[in-house]
């Protein structure tokens, strides 16, 4: 069989459909496309592609299963080191990390690893919806381990945990498990009910949620240890969104990007009046950031019915800092790229928000981070009409337990700070995940939780 | 699930309502609030503990109908569960070292008064209450204010009931009559909270709370921010309380009304699917 130069395309919705529905994009492969596509991987002795992932999936491992047809075999060689393959496959930036390192990358297309988990995780889950995948009885250990945050991190620390025997209850401050990954990442990128079958797999393993529970208010972390739990890993995430800090901001119309997904993703605001909870778009839209939050906004805008979405961002195309895929998406479904251009006022009507103010810039020298340097250019300002403005340039760590945790350490970023092992400067107490880098990515995450994970039991068979 | 052990109906269109929370009860202050999600369609408000058991694990909460939410939580009754609650929400307010004070309710502002009256009379200060209502009908607490205020006002828009006219006429003698007060605490519509704060001087510390639209009540969204002192403020985490003297209120008041249209609407829903 001839050398296949490019990854076996993958279908997704026509974007004149999608852009009026939520509904998944990306199809994802069929069995005979996955098949076809598995045949690519050269099953490399010495696999670059594992180095990339940052739990270390056993990538060509799982895809000669896929070729043997043994999906069963895979999904276990996946699991073993990534619980949520159906999450992973969708939202990984793979171009950024398995992928990009793919021997096959070196001169043709990577091997689309993504899309192969995606396919794995899907089937995985299928079957223990039909079947019971109850796991062979654990040993029960009569430790009680707390974890705070039930986002990727929380997630796989718990399931890791509840895996060993230990008892594990994990808290979440939502009324609805997940994290980013319910109340931030769309419908459209990751639908509900994969999310609801990962979290419930994570059930079975024995882990006890407890929703509309704000460690730090509800329960202290001294109160936690003094009920009897052994040990507190805390996955907090990074939800605590940036502004910009520009005249006019708080006028009305204008949201941070968590406040508009969060109507929209959490509380269904799509579905208004069914929900109940209102989110208000009017026909143009302009989001500032570049990220993966932004294209999400831009794209989450164009569905609501806006007719003019523009992405604001300050540097060029090149350094636009989401996954390239998010951006084909927001372009084919006709977001506007106004790149090189920084906000510098919103101006307001009656309260509502009605322009804004822009300057042009330009890219000189290099960053510490290695990345050009936006300056503006003098008497480039000019004016854009909007009707409404969503903030997506960042989200710094939940200040929540640290204003209520005395003796937990934190950075001048409010991270909190962890050694090697992740233990925080509270003994018993380990952190992981956005709360610690800042905001990364769902597979940082979870690696930090399992990583936690791995340094509690450490630390319990010791004490 | 949230049970409803107890409902009264203290005014027309003012209720309240006892629920089982002992979580929350157990940690809650003065100044607290919760948000609660009555079902799997609602949307997430926020309302402050009105008064707390922590024997018998319950809050109580005070409420006004005044849209689509508050008005299916006031069609609950005893025994009706509230699916999400969650708090203690927001930080407690500091009530030390205050000798003498004025406390003012507005509508049903006066509920969440009460709480912290009570906590400032079992700590032993002088506290002069005012509180306002549109008329008779819908003055509220007045029995449970009179036993932990030293002087109780009572003021009534139309003068059906008190002094005919509002809580800042009060509020202006009792500051001319009484140059020892330490602190003020307003809390009722912005409108009223910021005539409040205009009359007291610079040197008396005035306390207004904030009722911002909020989403999470955990500092994730930033629906709920606010204008203090020049900065930005994130009411669910740095308030509901904050020195009146500091606060935008007029960006307040414009950022309360930006869903109105979309609560109309939902509001008449209700009452077709309710009738
Ligand atoms: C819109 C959006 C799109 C993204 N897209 C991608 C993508 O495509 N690919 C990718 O890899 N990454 C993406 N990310 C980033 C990724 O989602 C995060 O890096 C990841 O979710 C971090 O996981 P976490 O477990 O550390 O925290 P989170 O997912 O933030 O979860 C933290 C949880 O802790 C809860 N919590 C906070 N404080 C408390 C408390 N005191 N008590 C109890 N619970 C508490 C929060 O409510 C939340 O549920 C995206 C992020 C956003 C916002
Ligand atoms: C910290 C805090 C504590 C609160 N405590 C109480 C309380 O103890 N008792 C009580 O009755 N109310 C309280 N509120 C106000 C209460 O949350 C709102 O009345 C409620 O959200 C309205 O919901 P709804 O769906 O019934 O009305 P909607 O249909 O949402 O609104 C109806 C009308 O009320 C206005 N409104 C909506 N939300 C608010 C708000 N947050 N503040 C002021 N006006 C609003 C709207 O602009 C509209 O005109 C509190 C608000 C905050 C922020
Ligand atoms: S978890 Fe993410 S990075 Fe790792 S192999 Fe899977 S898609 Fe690639
Ligand atoms: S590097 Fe690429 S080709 Fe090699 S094993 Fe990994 S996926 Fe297969
Ligand atoms: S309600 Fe979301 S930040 Fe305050």
């Amino acid at each position: 069989m001839a050398l296949q130069k490019e990854k076996t395309p993958v279908k997704s919705q026509d974007p004149e459909l999608r852009i009026k529905n939520f509904d998944e994009v990306c199809l994802g492969y069929n069995k005979s496309e996955a098949v076809q596509e598995a045949g690519r991987c050269l099953q490399c002795k010495d696999p670059a592609c594992v180095k990339g992932c940052p739990v270390e999936v056993p990538i060509p491992d799982f895809i000669k299963a896929i070729i043997d047809d043994d999906l069963d075999r895979a999904a276990h060689i996946i699991k073993s080191k990534n619980n949520l393959p159906a999450i992973c496959g969708r939202v990984c930036p793979q171009e950024e990390q398995c992928e990009k390192l793919c021997i096959m990358g070196k001169k043709y297309e990577p091997v689309a690893i993504g899309r192969l988990e995606r396919f794995v995780g899907d089937y995985a889950l299928k079957k223990a919806g039909v079947s019971d995948s109850r796991p062979a009885k654990i040993m029960k250990k009569k430790e009680k381990i707390a974890v705070v945050g039930s986002g990727p991190a929380g997630l796989t620390a718990a399931a890791d945990l509840a895996k060993e025997g230990y008892q594990v209850t994990l808290f979440e401050a939502l009324h609805a498990a997940g994290g980013v990954l319910r109340y931030g990442i769309p419908e459209f990128r990751l639908p509900e009910n994969i999310l609801d079958q990962e979290v419930s797999e994570i059930q079975k393993l024995g882990v006890e949620i407890k929703l509309n529970v704000v460690i730090g208010k509800t329960i202290t972390i001294d109160e936690l240890f003094a009920e009897g739990y052994s040990t507190v890993f805390i996955g907090t995430g990074a939800g605590l969104p940036k502004f910009l800090g520009l005249p006019g901001e708080n006028l009305n119309g204008i949201y941070s990007a968590n406040e508009f997904l969060t109507r929209v993703n959490l509380m269904k605001a799509y579905k208004f009046p069914e929900y109940k909870t209102p989110v208000r778009i009017g026909k143009k839209v302009a989001v500032i950031g570049g990220g993966n939050v932004a294209m999400d906004s831009a794209r989450t805008a164009v569905r609501l019915g806006a007719e003019e979405v523009s992405i604001i961002y300050r540097r060029s195309k090149e350094e636009l800092p989401a996954r390239d895929e998010e951006i084909e998406h927001a372009e084919e479904e006709g977001v506007i790229f106004r790149l090189s251009n920084n906000p510098t006022a919103f101006h307001g009507e009656n309260g509502r928000v009605k322009s804004i103010e822009c300057v042009k810039m330009k890219l000189e020298g290099i960053d510490s981070s290695g990345r050009p340097v936006p300056v503006p250019v003098a008497g480039s300002n000019w004016s854009l009409e909007v009707d409404n403005v969503i903030i997506a340039i960042g989200q710094t760590p939940n200040p929540l337990l640290k204003y209520n945790t005395p003796g937990l350490k934190t950075n001048l970023n409010g991270g909190i700070i962890v050694d090697e092992n992740l233990s925080a400067s509270i003994p018993g107490v380990y952190a992981g995940g956005d709360i610690v880098t800042g905001a990364a990515t769902v597979i940082k995450a979870m690696g930090a939780g399992k990583k936690a994970a791995q340094s509690i039991i450490k630390y319990l068979e010791e004490k | 699930m949230y049970k409803i052990i107890e409902k009264e109906n203290l005014a027309p269109g003012i209720k309240r309502i006892r629920v089982e929370a002992p979580l929350i009860a157990r940690k809650t202050h003065p100044g607290n609030f919760i948000i609660l999600r009555i079902g799997e369609f609602d949307e997430r408000i926020p309302l402050t503990v009105a008064d707390y058991d922590r024997d018998k694990g319950t809050i109580t909460l005070i409420f006004q109908e005044v849209g689509y939410t508050t008005e299916r939580l006031g069609s609950l009754e005893a025994g009706d569960y509230i699916q999400d609650l969650v708090g203690p929400l927001g930080k407690r307010l500091d009530l030390e070292g205050c000798k003498k004070v004025i406390c003012i309710g507005g509508g049903s502002g006066t509920a969440l008064l009460y709480p912290i009256v009570k906590a400032f009379h079992e700590k032993g200060a002088e506290i002069l209450t005012i509180t306002g209502a549109r008329n008779k009908e819908l003055v509220i607490l007045e029995k449970e204010l009179r036993t932990v205020s030293d002087k109780l006002f009572i003021t009534t828009d139309d003068g059906s009931y008190g002094r005919h006219g509002f809580v800042t006429d009060i509020l202006a003698d009792l500051l001319i009559t009484h140059s020892d007060i330490d602190l003020v605490v307003a809390i009722g519509p912005v409108p009223m909270m910021k005539a409040v704060s205009r009359i007291t001087p610079a040197n008396i510390k005035t306390i207004v709370s904030l009722n911002a639209l909020m989403v999470d009540g955990t500092g994730m969204c930033g629906g709920c921010r606010v204008t203090v002192g020049g900065e930005t403020k994130f009411t669910c985490v740095d308030g509901p309380a904050f020195d009146g003297h500091q606060v935008d209120f007029d960006e307040i008041m414009n950022r309360q009304s930006y869903y109105q249209e979309e609560e109309k609407h939902i509001c008449r829903l209700g009452r077709e699917v309710n009738s």
